[in-house]
Parts: structure tokens; sequence; C-alpha cells
């Protein structure tokens, strides 16, 4: 099959549009429809019908199609899943209850937990223990199983959950369970050791929890899309973009769909990696800023980085802690609620705050006038003259700086004895600080500076907020690429087809046994391999990681391994590699100490076709810029004539001299003065920031 | 100062609470004991100069972060400032100067600007083991209670103190990962300073002077505005705990004027003859956090923020000198909140939650495999929680730390730190108080040793014999429960021994109930039979 040219249609889901790209023969066609809750597989084939007749082919012409969405998300979000049934060790019923014991706000005394997936009656307790090492402590109940089978059948549960202690270790029970119930059921059964074979039982068992509440309603969907793709002429194979950034098969994501979760966002930042490869960028910070939150991306080696767990529908100010975890192999980014549509306000110390509130696309900012009356980040960018009122979204929408400026007046102006362009400079300055802080604290949590990253930006809000946000964080680069509104879409057509397998085996390395990992990592890389040849037969590449501690601690750090079978001598080496990662995230490493390997991941992914190679032009040709406007530059803190210019207007190698606002359709990249504009071969727009504006490092 | 210019500060302010996160996110990533690393038993802050605390991350436990708030000052007087290098680490785990038992390290870094002091980073752990009678009640002194480390350099100019860690090496019973843990704990002050410093680059400052001045006007503003709201007088309380082998009375009276609310302890227990006696300074920590989710729970904590809750006492067991034994101050010191909530409720009548289980029950083990078998000691350390009072419109929340801010352990994490089996961790029916609003569960834990192993255990539990009272006609959680497997119970405080073949189970205590149990919906009354929260039909407490 082919994967790497052809015609192509990517299609993302996503909570307001439906954004669809048709690729033909490197030449893209794309839309946005409004998404439509009850039948999501709708927009796709509007979507589908639009570009097609765009790109003058039939349907039946597209060879591949590749689809995320976030209807996993949303049904987690919205508790709109099915209801399951929990089968678990006796003794711990109540796991995904008592979550970490801990409240994640330690001053609001009225804090609300999430509910559990799975309520408290639908949890079924069965004897039989696997002990630390793997052992069998206890045999399973298997007569309590037939009992269990008997009571789920007898009610209206739509998708089991089987969930045992140290299951990452011995997944017997688990299998053997399975088993017991498929005989009696005719209900989808996730386990955990296959969905998470990973050790710390509130994360897995949540995980599985996740799998198979989403489960009926995913693979329901999926199937149904496929039969409406082939009944309108599209019969291509139809591949998922999955939470980690590759492709899986429909089949294998109706199976384990908690690894769409997070799939539209993974795109973007495999957009971002493509365009980090495109320009031989190594170290990359993908910044996509939409209506509600901002996501933020470390890409190295043109690669986004991966961890092995997240956290989704957060409840409580985005709050770390207010959500619940997924332990599957995600695209590592960080979210915060910060968006254009984040509401400011003014607390008890009579500072400003912006968000995570949102007033999303309904009622909107109070600019746009749809009954919105509360200050957000976008009326403060409209009043600071980073938005054009006449020109936003094509002049689709009027915006009406009066309104904005009535409602910053209201809700901070007025209460801080400011004058409006003052309190949207500082709803700006607030919102971008917290975006800085986000990517910062992200940033040591990887052991990594980022000042030396050039940052990519995309979503509508990105280019307005990206040249503060680098001087923020000492970048001095930052790339605003064509196509950044369906940046996802556009995403998913670049993914490979890839997997990644993730199980725990603790090794303690002075006792480093490496048949033991050979074993472990053969069937890694047969399960991966497996989930991957069912949509490529095209070279593969292999990636092996170990993830060690020093023994006793509790967080691992990812370390990469060669792919190849390991012998005896392998130990010193891998404690050295161990060393020398472990000084790079945390300074220095310890002496003595014990060393111990706890998780291996196994990521297989077949090998693009590289696409064409561009190097980055720094320098330009200076152009004129005839309009202009008044804006305010925070630098200097005063307002000031800004040369404005269509996007459109510029070509490549055109250089602008910032102060300049470039405007195009959906968006205004805004080029401080500390930064230059130069327009690429490719029509990104790479601002580089004044010799004599550089922090020296 | 510029209105602009006060955005400006403001966004200092926001970024120095990002240091300290950064501070206590290396921390959290760094740790060796399962107490830090997993259930975030730690706090990190940056303070000025003069040893003011400016910001603190929120990562962290109150116990730690309002005791550090003094401990600084107590550095700076043993140290003096002439005497403090760039590179310098100061150390301590001395309960009256630090965060009131061994077991938690304090390290205090100073944070040097061309050549200038400008900060200081402080941060707190508790560490697993600090030798002596090891983590519980039995000490009759604190020379009983382990190492004592008084404050001293831990690195001097980047130079490691060699001797200290060997003397440290030389005294605990889990030397690499105590070891590990001071390196640790000095290497997040090290990372607190280089934000620090990057942050003053990037805004061409020198000095923290200004923006501690802004940081500490405005929480001043904020904090007598909720002052001023709150009804004047006084209003007195009293709990009691099991104490170690005699109840314990705890009593206080708060009075609140223009300047603050004032909080006194006269009418307390005696000091103990026991390890639960708490160092004033850790009755202060949990006396203002109560205070603080009480009456400001959104303003950012600093030395201002707790300069308005003020507390005194005579000497007591809320006030215990040196050298009594304060190993557990944390178990009565848990208990203070529910205390000054109590006389709260009287000021502040439907806005205070009901008594909770409050004392984390925690408990240490030392396995070892019995005699003549093979294997290797091992000492744990879990946190469990039981349930929280009932808020005023809101059930209490099952097993869930409070006042504490830590977490509990995964029992696959705790299973390969040692050779034990958990055979349950699940929350406890008809534990929670009646109520409108029904008090929070508490739980049931289940601990036998390995096969070939026998273990002793520290008990750190309280509310058995005095359980979490209700509020406004709530019923009373159900008291807690230590016992073994056959039916033998155990005492709640101090180190008893379960033998091979049997198993530990610890009952942990509910949460008091709010309002009259006779109003609560019907809808709450059937949900929780259904879900089994409650298995009889009151719902009345035992």
């Amino acid at each position: 099959m082919e994967t790497g040219q052809g015609i192509r249609l990517g299609a993302d889901i996503g909570g307001t549009f439906t954004d669809v790209v048709l690729d033909v023969c490197g030449t893209p066609y794309s839309t946005k429809v409004l998404t439509s809750h009850d039948a999501p597989e709708q927009a796709i084939l509007d979507g589908i019908e639009l570009v097609t007749a765009d790109a003058g082919i039939r349907p039946a012409e597209i060879k591949l199609i590749i689809h995320g969405t976030t209807l996993a998300t949303n049904a987690l979000i919205e508790r709109r899943g099915s209801r399951v049934a929990l089968i678990t060790t006796e003794g711990f019923r109540d796991v995904i209850e008592m979550r970490t014991e801990s409240r994640f706000e330690q001053y609001d005394l009225d804090l609300v937990l999430p509910a559990p997936l799975v309520p408290r009656e639908d949890r079924f307790a069965v004897k039989g223990r696997i002990s630390a090492r793997g052992e069998v402590l206890q045999p399973l109940d298997e007569t309590a199983l037939d009992r269990i089978a008997n009571q789920i059948a007898g009610q209206d549960f739509g998708s089991v959950a089987i969930g045992f202690i140290h299951s990452y270790l011995n997944a017997g029970h688990e299998k053997r369970a399975r088993e017991i119930l498929a005989g009696r059921l005719s209900l989808p059964i996730s386990i955990s050791s296959e969905v998470s074979p990973q050790m710390r039982e509130y994360e897995r068992f949540n995980t599985v929890c996740v799998n198979a509440y989403v489960r009926p309603r995913m693979s329901g969907y999926l199937l149904r899309l496929r039969e409406r793709l082939a009944k309108a002429g599209a019969v291509c194979p139809v591949f998922m973009i999955h939470s980690g950034g590759g492709l899986i098969s429909l089949e294998t994501a109706a199976e384990y769909p908690v690894r769409l979760v997070e799939s539209g966002p993974a795109g973007g930042a495999i957009f971002a990696a493509d365009i980090s490869r495109r320009f031989s960028l190594d170290r990359v910070l993908s910044y996509d800023m939409g209506g509600t939150t901002a996501k933020i991306c470390l890409i190295e080696g043109f690669r986004p980085r991966t961890a092995r767990s997240f956290e989704v529908a957060r409840t409580y100010r985005f709050c770390k802690g207010s959500g619940m975890p997924v332990s599957v192999p995600v695209i590592e980014m960080i979210e915060i609620g910060a968006g254009g549509g984040s509401i400011a306000w003014v607390d008890a110390m009579d500072r400003i705050q912006a968000g995570p509130e949102s007033s999303s696309s309904e009622p909107g900012p109070a600019c746009y006038r749809r009954g919105g009356d509360r200050p957000t980040v976008t009326d403060a960018d409209l009043i600071l003259g980073k938005l054009d009122p006449g020109n936003f979204a094509g002049g689709k929408i009027a915006l009406s700086p009066d309104s904005a400026r009535r409602a910053i007046g209201a809700e901070v102006a007025g209460k801080l004895g400011l004058e409006p362009w003052a309190a949207a400079f500082g709803i700006c300055e607030v919102v971008d600080e917290n975006m800085a802080n986000a990517a910062r604290v992200h940033a040591v949590e990887n052991g990594k500076d980022i000042s030396g990253n050039v940052m990519i930006a995309f979503g509508g809000a990105a280019p307005l907020h990206a040249a503060r946000l680098c001087e923020k964080l000492g970048i001095d680069r930052f790339l605003v690429p064509r196509g950044a509104g369906v940046g996802s879409a556009i995403g998913f057509l670049k993914a490979p087809f890839g997997y990644e397998a993730v199980a725990s085996q603790i090794m303690k390395l002075s006792r480093f046994d490496p048949e033991a990992l050979n074993r472990l990592l053969d069937s890694l890389r047969s399960t991966a391999e497996n989930f991957v040849r069912s949509g490529t037969d095209g070279e593969l590449r292999c990636e092996v990681t170990a993830f060690m501690r020093y023994a006793g601690q509790g967080w691992e750090i990812p370390v990469p391994m060669a792919d190849r079978a390991f012998s005896a001598e392998d130990r010193d080496r891998i404690a050295a590699d161990f060393r020398d990662t472990y000084a790079d995230f945390f300074g220095r490493a310890i002496d003595g100490a014990e060393i111990e390997l706890v998780t291996w991941s196994v990521k297989v992914q077949d090998i693009r076709p590289a696409g064409a190679t561009l190097s980055l032009d720094t320098r330009g040709r200076p152009v004129r810029i005839r309009d202009s406007r008044t804006v305010f530059d925070p630098d200097e803190g005063i307002e000031r004539r800004v040369g404005v210019v269509e996007r459109g207007a510029l070509s490549c190698g055109d250089r602008v001299t910032g102060p300049a606002i470039i405007v195009e359709t959906e968006t205004s990249t805004v080029v401080t003065s500390a930064f230059d504009a130069v327009v690429q071969d490719d029509g990104a727009i790479l601002a580089i920031r004044k010799e004599a504006r550089r922090v020296p490092r | 100062m510029s209105r602009v210019d006060a955005i400006r500060m403001q966004i200092m302010w926001d970024r120095l609470i990002s240091v300290v996160e950064e501070q206590a996110m290396t921390l959290l990533r760094t740790a060796f004991s399962t107490s830090v690393r997993e259930a975030g038993d730690l706090s990190a802050g940056i303070f000025d100069r003069n040893g003011r605390m400016l910001a603190q991350a929120v990562t962290g436990t109150p116990g730690h972060v309002n005791t550090m708030a003094e401990a600084v000052s107590h550095f700076i007087g043993e140290i003096a400032l002439e005497n403090m290098r760039e590179g310098d680490t100061y150390v301590t785990n001395d309960p009256w100067k630090g965060t009131g038992h061994l077991h938690d390290i304090t390290m205090v870094t100073p944070s040097f600007r061309s050549g200038k002091l400008v900060a200081f980073f402080s941060s707190t752990a508790h560490v697993v083991d600090i030798g002596g009678r090891g983590f519980g009640a039995d000490g009759k002194s604190v020379y009983e209670e382990g190492l004592q480390i008084p404050i001293m350099k831990f690195a001097d100019r980047g130079e490691v103190n060699r001797d200290l860690l060997r003397l440290v090496r030389a005294n605990v019973r889990e030397p690499d990962l105590v070891v590990g843990d001071f390196h640790s704990i000095a290497s997040c002050n090290d990372t607190g300073h280089r934000r620090l410093m990057e942050m003053l680059d990037g805004a061409g400052l020198d000095a923290l002077d200004e923006l501690a001045e802004f940081i500490f006007s405005r929480t001043h503003g904020a904090v007598m505005d909720r002052i001023g709201a709150l009804p004047k007088g006084s209003w007195s309380n009293e709990l009691t705990s099991d104490g170690y082998d005699e109840p314990v009375r705890l009593a206080v009276e708060v009075a609140i004027d223009e300047s603050g609310v004032h909080m006194d302890f006269d009418g307390s227990s005696a000091i103990s003859r026991w390890g639960i006696n708490v160092p004033v300074i850790y009755t202060k920590a949990y006396a203002c956090y109560a205070v603080k989710c009480a009456v400001a729970p959104d303003i950012p904590n600093n030395s201002v923020s707790l300069a308005a809750f003020s507390i005194s006492s005579p000497p007591n067991i809320l006030n215990a000198a040196r050298p009594a034994p304060v190993s557990l101050r944390h178990v009565i010191g848990h208990l203070i909140p529910d205390l000054v909530l109590g006389a709260l409720a009287k000021a502040l009548p439907g806005k205070i939650l009901a008594e909770g289980a409050a004392a984390l029950w925690n408990i240490h083990i030392s396995a070892r495999p019995v005699a003549g078998g093979a294997g290797r000691p091992a000492e744990i350390l879990m946190f469990n929680s039981g349930g929280m009072g009932a808020r005023p419109g809101l059930d209490g929340l099952s097993a869930t730390a409070f006042p504490s801010g830590v977490q509990t352990m995964p029992i696959e994490a705790t299973e390969h730190t040692g050779p034990v089996v958990i055979w349950r961790k699940e929350l406890r029916p008809d534990s929670g108080g009646a109520g409108r609003y029904r008090g929070g569960l508490g739980q049931v834990v289940e601990i036998a040793p390995m096969d070939g192993y026998e273990f002793d255990f520290s008990a750190m539990f309280d509310r058995v014999s005095s359980p979490a009272r209700g509020r406004d006609g709530g019923g009373a959680g159900a008291p807690g429960r230590v016992l073994l497997d056959d039916g033998t119970e155990f005492r709640p405080k101090g180190w008893q021994h379960v033998p091979a073949g049997r198993r530990l189970i610890l009952h942990l205590p509910g949460g008091g109930g709010y309002g009259d149990p006779g109003e609560r919906s019907p809808e709450a009354v059937a949900s929780d039979v259904v879900g089994g929260y409650v298995t009889r039909m009151t719902g009345q407490d035992k």
C-alpha cells in the first residue's frame, strides 16, 4: 500500500469544527465544517464532498483516509459513555474512587472530586492475587466469576473492564477471567494488562475503565463511519491517529479506543514536527493556542516528546490532579486554560487574572457582540490594536472595540483605576506569563532548557501572542506556518504508521538478566510490529527506551537504548547511559546508588519518505509597508503607529521590520519591536529577534 | 509606582511562584523515599534576605510549609549573614527550628547575585528513617528519636560535607535512600536559584526588595479586608485525642479583633511522656492553616498572610519544649484544625465543616525474615486517610487527607519496597457520620508479612476512642480500630508485633455528619444504600 503519496485525506473532528484536508499529489484542499454531535460522521462526509468537488476528483480516487477525533475525549468530559462493570481484585473495589486520597487544592474546603467512571455498585471484587514478584499468591476464584457473569448479564451493562493487582507483571488471572466472562456474556471486555501494562493500580485501573467506558460508542461510530464512507464511494482504508501520534487500524482503535483520547492535539504536534523536519530544526517548541486552551509540546530531532501517561477531563480550573489519569503512550504536552476566549477578572489582591474560565465560541468575547459581556483575551488583543476590527475571520465577524472597551472597563480597568489600554496590556501580560510559566515548568519536568528552541506557532490565537511569549522565554525565533488553522488535520497526513508497546518489569542492574529482558523486548517488538503491519509493508524503524531510576526513587527517566538483543556485557553501558541522562535531567548523578530498570517501551514505525527540505531564510529583503495603525507596544509601554500588511501581499523573501502586524483571514501575526519577520519559501513567516534585543547566554 | 509598573510587579510575583513550583517539582522527581516521591510530603519556598517568606510552591503540605516559613530566620540567626557564602547549603532537622520532628530534613540555600545575597531557597522533605527508635511514639525524649542535626553546613562553597553524610549513613536504617534524599533536597534549592537568576536577568533587576514590598503590601491589604469582614469577639472549643496511654485534652480560645485572629491553647493537657508532643512551631502551622482555609483560602501564602494569625500557649502538649519526644507530633498536630474550626464554627455559624478523621493513619513497618530465614529486612512507610467531615452543603470526602496535603502511595509501589502484602485497601461502609450531609467514609487496610517474614509496626493512629463529632445535628463518624485478624486488639500508638502468617487490620475512622440526618434527601439516602456506602437503614452511628 502506498503511504507517502497519491490522494490522501485527513479529517479532524473537534468540539466545534471538523477540519478536512485533501492532499492531491502534494496540492492541499481544505475545509471547515460544523461538527454535528449526533452524527459526527456526517461532517466528514460533508467535508469530503466539498474538498473533492474543489479538487475535481471522485471520492473513490482517495487512496487513504486518516482520521482523528475528540469524540472519545468529549465522551469522558461529558460523561456520555457506557455502563461499565469493573471486575477487580478483592480488597480493591474502591481504587478508582479513592484516587490518591488527596485534595488537589489545599485551601478550598468545598472541593468536589470527580466521580469515578464506574459507580461502586458496578464494581465486582473477586479473589485471586498476584505478588509484586509476579507469582500467584492466591488462585483466581473462578466460581465467583460465574456468579458475577450472571449478575452482569441480568443488567443493562454495555461493557466490561478487568483490572487486577500486579497484572502488569502476570496477566494470567486477567486473561482467565476474560475467558470465563466471554463464555457467558456478549459484551466487549477490556483487560488492564493489555490496555495499560504499567505499575500503579489507580492509573492502570482507571485506564482500563476509560477504555471500556468509551468502547461501545467509539466502535459503533467507527463502523458506521466506514459503512457510510463506502456508500459515498470512499472505499479506501481508513486509519486512526492515536494519542502517541502514530496510526492504527480502525479495528485496533475500536478495541482500544482509549488510545484515541487526545488524538487531535497529537495531530497538531505532528504538524509542527513535520515543519521542524522541513527546516531541519533540531529543537522546537510547538505552541498551539485556540479559543479555550493553549498546548505546548517539546519537539526534538523532529519528533514530539512522548510520555506514558497523562490526565484527561480536568474538572477544576485545569488544576493538576482534578481529572483522571490515563496511562497510555501519548505525545507529551501541557494544556492550560489560556485561549482567546479566556475571561479576565480581578482577584482579592487586585491582581489581574485571565482564565481558565472561557467564554467559548458561544457567547464568545464581548467584541463579538453575541451576548458575551465579560472581557476576554481577544477583547484585550483588539484594544491593543493586535486585531483589525473590520477584517476578522476575513470580515465575517465584525469586532466591536467599543464592546471590548466596555467589558474591560467594567470588569478590570474600572476596578483598578486603569485606562482600558493599560488593563488590556495587563490581561495579555498575565495570559502570556501563564503560558510562559507552564512552558518553563514543563521544560524542568523534562530536564530541558528551551531558550535555544525555535517556536512553531499555530491555532487562531497563537500568532497574536507568540512574539511576547518568546520574549518571556528567551526564545529568538518563531515560525508561523501556512495552514495553521487546520494544522491537526494536515498533521494527520504526516503521521507515520506507528505503535508503542509498553510494559513494566522491575530489574535491579546488579541483577541484570539479559535473557528475561530479551524475552520481554521480543514480545513488545512483536506486539508493536503486528499493529504496524496492519497498515504498512514499508521499512520499519524501532526505538527502544528503558525507563530507569535509582532504586528507591519513584520517578523514572527515559533512557534511549540500542535496538538489539542484550547480553551480560551491556550492564555497564546501560549504567553509564543512565547516569548521563540523569545528569542531563537533574544536574548531577548520584555516586554509588543502585540503579534499576522499571519499564520498557518499544516504538515501531514505518520510515516516512523525507519531504523536500528548506533552509531558513533569516535575511530576506526589506519591504516598505504603507498602511499602519495604532498598537500598544508592551516592551516600551506606549502606543505607537505600527505597520500593517496582508500576509497574501507578501512574497517569499520579504523582510518586515518590527513592530508590524501581518494579517490574514483567521488571525494576525504580531511582530513586536524586538523582532523582524521574513517570509519563507513555503510561505511560513519566520520572526527573528533583532541582534540588539537578544538575551545574552 | 505607576499602574503599569504594578502590572509588571504582578507578573514577577507570578513568576516567583513558578520558580518555587519548579523547585518543588525537582524534589518530587528526584526524591528516594516513597513519602516524598509518591506522597508529596515536602515543601519548597523562597524567602527575602531578611528571612521573610515571599512565595511557596502549591505542591506541599501545610505542616511543612507554614513551619518552614519561620525556619529560615533560625538559619539566619545561627549562621549569621556575614558568614554565608555562594555555594553554601545549610541543613537541620531540629524539631524546634525546623518542622517539628527529626524525620523532616530542612535545607536552606542562600542565593547570591553578583556577590550580593538576594534571597534564600528553602525546602523540606520527610526521609524514611533517621535512626533512633524509628518513626514512632515510644521515645522518652528527643534523644531516643534519632540523629539530631543542628543547623550546620550541608555544603560549603559547593563542597558537600562528607563527614555529615558519613555520620548520617552510620545512623540510619536505609542509608542509600536517606542520603539520596539529602542530595535531592539540596539540588532542588539549586534549581530554584538558577531560575531566580534567569528571572532577574530577564527583568534587569539586581534585587528582590521592591518586589517583596509589593507582594507584602498587596497581601496585607487583602488579608485585612477579610479580617475586617469577620465578627469580632472570642470563642472557645475543646477536643479529645486518644493520646498514648491516656486521653489528651486540646483546648483553644480564638479571639478575632481588627488586627487579626489570635489563638491561645491554654487548658490543653500537659506534656506527654510519649512522642506525641507538638513543638509550638508545628501547632502554629496547622492553626494558621485552619484559619486561612476558613477566611482567606484564595490569598497566597507568605509571611504577611501568615502574620495576621498568631498563637500563644503556656508549656503543654501543644507547646512542648526540648527535650520532649516529638516524633509523632503530626497526630495531635493534625487535630488542631478541627479544634480551631470548632471555635470558628461558633463565630461563623453554618459555614464550617464537621470534624473528620484528621490525623493521617500513617504506618511504619519494619519487616524482617523470621529467625533463621533468608531475606533482607526493609522499612516500609504507608500513608492512609480516613474520612473528612461533611461540609455545609456537601458530603464529606471519603478516604481523603485533611488537613494534611499528602497523597497515598500505590500499593503496587509499596509492595515493591518490602516483603509485605496489602490484602485490602478499600472504603469502610457505615463509617461516615449521619447527617443532612454525610461524613466521608474511612477505609479498611489489611497488611500481612510475606511468607517467611514477620514485622513490627509503629502505630500512629487517633480517633479510636474519640471519634470525629458531627456539626449542627450531624452524627459522629465511626471510630477507628486496630486489630489482628484473629481478633486481638492493638493499641492505637506504639510499636507492636505482627507474627508470620497473620494479618494486621486497620479500620480508619470516618468523618462527622453535618445537619439533621432526617433532612437528608431521599435520593442521597437511596444512592448511599445502592453503592453500599451505608448498609443499615438509619445510617445512625454504632
